[in-house]
């Protein structure tokens, strides 16, 4: 299909990037592409002009810290993260990574693309929430942190403003995490999903049963305690063709379930 | 420098091609209307069906989500490729030995996955092969034969 008219640059560095973002209102950031040009396709967004952040190293690779944790660049791509030896570190990453659509998906599609879309449907929003993960932004004014909590502010909205970068991922160390996601087939779009991390406390993420990951924190890790924790949410996510409001609020308490018993290795 | 135009160098099955591309030309589209290289398909166009595959830099990727000015540099592999002259790759041997197409439409796609499967992972089980093929739709064949095409070409 034949987009809309649009400039395009490949910034080769960080800062370069920020300063065509800053300079243009309409400039967007295209990381993996796997969601933009497909709304460009559809005339659901209309950039004038895409900064390709493809080329910029500054942005790419996962550095695990002695302490066990893990910073990773917002354009390593999925595929990168399922084969990088430092990610397994926190195994889940790479276990959901390989569950996203398919291999050539995956190997074009970035964890930061996948975080600042924020598509409720998206696997990695839940995730990094009950992970505790931390945000870098960075913009002309300098660089900042955000916790998942946050980081993710509406349906497409983030805590990243207009001339701002998200740059790296941290992660801290833990080995005890779950997800479980019921899906349009065989690892496609969620139609629910629940993400678990019990390092620690325990802390559940739900995913598509609001615009943002809905975070709790169960007063236990029984499987009583998290169905009690995810009704107290008096969740209120949306019906379509796909699964009515009130199977989703079923599935949300299983999933929870399910998740946190993954977490918890049982 | 932001422009609506760029000139990109592209090397597609060992050749190199220059060419002025319009930022918003799909790689794809380049492959396939300014080189005249129709093997590759366009199938749904919205990144499902995976017709339009082809393997950029060693990795594969569906080509209609992906601009032709962001392969400049890159090394670009399309099924024209794979055959030496008339001599048919071991999988596209394969493909023919077992009935691996009716209409042939998804066929370039599906070659090219299973290629960039079986170079990452020689000899992949049965459900390595299933996950390797997962990001292509065929509507004809009920994917069994192309299974059975791949298995063939990695024993």
């Amino acid at each position: 299909m034949l987009l809309r008219e649009v400039g395009y640059a490949r910034p080769g560095s960080l800062g370069e990037a920020i300063e065509l973002l800053a300079a243009d209102d309409g400039a967007r950031a295209l990381a993996g592409g796997q969601t933009l040009i497909n709304v460009m396709k559809a005339r659901a967004g209309s950039p004038d002009a895409l900064v390709d952040l493809g080329r910029i190293e500054e942005l790419k690779g996962i550095e695990l810290g002695a302490d066990g944790t893990l910073e990773i660049g917002a354009m390593t791509t999925y595929t990168e993260i399922i084969d990088s030896s430092e990610a397994r570190a926190r195994p889940i990453l790479g276990t959901v990574c390989a569950q996203i659509a398919d291999v050539q998906v995956r190997n074009r599609g970035t964890i930061g693309g996948n975080i600042c879309t924020s598509d409720p449907t998206n696997h990695l929003p839940p995730l990094l929430a009950a992970l505790h993960a931390e945000m870098t932004i960075q913009g002309s004014d300098g660089t900042r942190t955000v916790p998942a909590a946050d980081f993710f502010l509406g349906v497409y909205m983030t805590a990243v403003g207009p001339g701002e970068l998200l740059t790296k991922i941290k992660l801290p160390a833990g080995r005890n995490d779950g997800f479980a996601a019921v899906t349009l087939g065989v690892e496609g779009t969620c139609i629910v999903s629940a993400a678990a991390s019990a390092n620690g406390s325990l802390t559940i993420a739900l995913g598509c049963v609001d615009a943002v990951p809905v975070v709790l924190t169960p007063d236990s890790a029984e499987d009583e305690a998290i169905r009690a924790a995810v009704r107290a949410a008096d969740l209120d996510p949306p019906s379509d063709v796909h699964a009515s409001r009130e199977y989703r609020r079923h599935l949300a308490e299983v999933l929870a379930v399910r998740a946190a018993r993954q977490a918890q290795g049982s | 420098m932001v422009s609506t135009e760029q000139t990109i160098s592209v090397t597609i099955n060992g050749t190199t091609y220059e060419r002025d591309v319009e930022a918003r030309k799909l790689l794809i589209h380049f492959i396939r209307d300014d080189l005249d290289l129709t093997g590759s398909h366009v199938g749904c166009d919205t990144g499902n069906c995976g017709a339009c595959s082809v393997i950029v830099d060693g990795q594969l990727v569906k080509s209609c989500m992906m601009l032709a000015v962001q392969a400049d540099g890159s090394a670009v592999e399309t099924v024209e490729g794979l055959a030496d002259g008339e001599q048919l790759s071991k999988l596209q041997q394969s493909f023919r030995d077992h009935h691996a197409l009716q209409c042939g439409y998804c066929t370039p796609g599906m070659l090219m996955s299973a290629t960039a499967l079986l170079r990452s992972n020689p000899h992949p089980s049965e459900d390595e092969i299933k996950k390797g093929l997962q990001g292509n739709i065929c509507r004809c064949t009920g994917y069994w034969n192309i299974f059975e095409a791949v298995k063939a070409a990695s024993e």
